[in-house]
């Protein structure tokens, strides 16, 4: 249950250190971004050195802009930042993995954009976590790639709630506290995980959890990634687990998810001879 | 109301919150303007508050392309000489004057007033999606040229659009990539986006 946030770097905290250099160094994920004025944007980003930070990026939507291109969102670039009055600011920008299969595909970049919000809300400013970075930028690749789009999903869903501190019981009933029988149970995200069957009244855990719904979110906590994506997931418990994660997700966030809405949009209006995407070859 | 207002006069603290609201004005303009209107003449600020009734009062969208215009169906919907074959599809009516400087399209339009956003929670369902659809009903339409800003959310809404489209059988183009990524239309000059159209490629 630890979480994996680490303490903010105190680097001015001697006073004997010199202060942060006035330009730095660090590969970021853009996460979001936002217009500034007529032709400057603001960019949210996870840096591996910093965490989540804004800063503003000048003259990125003008056509002769060098930085444009690099500054998307799902790009993870090297960015090079000069600390400004309020935000720092874009000084140079080199894309490292602009993850083009995401781009380039309905299903997957609604996923992505998933994915990236969901750092967003679930972070505060400049609390770094590397393995939070690593586990986004590993999703984005498994979302890039992959014939199932939606288990990379899951898998992210879980961990990121793990590492944060709050991963969901799924070994004994959250109010009896007795080991849950092999049967089906019950889900409450406002009670933090499995109910028994005996408890669901009490619990008001409306929504079943089935057996292998079960397994599966078990799976998804304790499994590496490729144990869980050599699992086939039929359709209708790829559904229950996400109904599951994200009823739960909302719950530690107490507010939607607004791109989930995209991946809902999305996922109706898949044309009728492509029922999966198909992984590039 | 931030503390920059809350000394002044009541008048003049709404009229900044007023600024302050719009794209690209920060507390300090927005200030700066109140203050330069306080000291014009008085004819001078009642022009600028009439413009701003006329600009609501006398505009429509026009019931065709969405396109902002005093008569509806606007002045480009209206021209015979137009291509009806061919929708070009934009973000903003803004863009109409880029496509238009080009001199190299002559076929109609279609705003959308906006672009899928999802983190910003703006889906299909904000824009003129459905008005879009509704035009090509008609069997009159052969080509969809998108051509929403080269970005992540111009291109996410462009593939969703031709998504909805290409069951229909209309042949849905994208400009060509000639534009820079994460550039605006507006600021594109002509050479490059009359290029762009030219060569643009299906989806
Ligand atoms: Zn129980
Ligand atoms: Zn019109």
């Amino acid at each position: 249950m630890s979480p994996l946030r680490i303490p903010r770097r105190r680097s001015c905290y001697d006073p004997r250190m010199p202060e942060r250099p006035r330009v730095y160094k660090s590969p970021a994920l853009v996460l979001r971004q936002r217009k500034l004025g007529d032709a400057d944007k603001i960019l949210t980003l996870y840096t591996a050195s910093e965490g989540k930070i804004d800063v503003v990026a000048k003259g990125v939507r003008k056509t002769k802009s060098r930085l444009a291109g690099h500054v998307e969102p799902l790009t993870q670039a090297t960015f090079l930042l000069a600390k400004g009055k309020s935000l720092d600011i874009v000084t140079q920008v080199e894309t490292i993995e602009s993850f083009q299969g995401v781009r380039d595909d309905l299903d997957r970049l609604s996923r992505g954009l998933y994915c990236a919000e969901l750092l967003d809300r679930f972070t505060e400013p400049h609390e770094p976590s590397f393995p939070l970075y690593r586990l986004l930028l590993d999703t984005l690749r498994r979302v890039a790639r992959g014939s199932d789009v939606d288990t990379p999903v899951r898998f992210y869903e879980m961990a990121l709630l793990h590492a944060l501190g709050y991963r969901p019981e799924l070994d004994v009933c959250v109010a009896c506290r007795r080991a849950l029988e092999p049967l089906t149970n019950y889900w409450s995200a406002a009670a933090g995980g499995a109910v028994c069957r005996q408890c669901r009244m009490g619990a008001d855990a409306a929504r079943s959890l089935s057996v292998n719904g079960l397994k599966l979110l078990r799976l998804l906590l304790h499994g590496r990634f490729d144990d869980v994506a050599r699992v086939s997931i039929a359709p209708p418990l790829a559904d229950e687990l996400e109904r599951a994660m994200r009823e739960y997700v909302r719950w530690v966030l107490e507010r939607d998810v607004r791109s989930a809405g995209f991946i809902d949009t999305v996922r109706q209006r898949r044309p009728a001879r492509a029922r999966a995407p198909q992984a590039p070859t | 109301m931030n503390e920059a207002t809350t000394s002044a006069a009541a008048p003049v603290a709404r009229l900044i919150d007023e600024f302050h609201k719009l794209p690209g004005i920060g507390p300090k303009s927005a200030q700066r303007l109140t203050y330069h209107l306080l000291r014009i003449p008085p004819e001078d600020a009642l022009a600028l508050a009439q413009a701003i009734i006329e600009l609501k009062e006398r505009t429509v969208l026009c019931s065709v392309c969405q396109n902002v215009t005093e008569d509806d169906p606007c002045a480009i919907c209206r021209d015979d000489s137009r291509d009806r074959s061919m929708i070009c599809v934009i973000e903003e009516p803004l863009d109409i004057l880029a496509v238009e400087r080009t001199r190299a399209f002559h076929g109609l339009y279609h705003v959308l007033h906006g672009v899928i956003s999802p983190m910003d929670g703006i889906g299909p369902d904000d824009l003129k999606v459905n008005e879009l659809l509704a035009r090509l009903r008609g069997g009159a339409v052969h080509e969809v040229i998108m051509a929403t800003n080269p970005n992540l959310e111009g291109e996410a809404t462009s593939m969703y659009i031709s998504r909805l489209l290409t069951p229909l059988g209309v042949r849905v183009t994208r400009l060509a990539r000639g534009l820079p990524m994460g550039s605006d239309l507006e600021y594109a000059d002509d050479v490059t986006l009359s290029r762009a159209l030219e060569n643009r490629q299906d989806v």
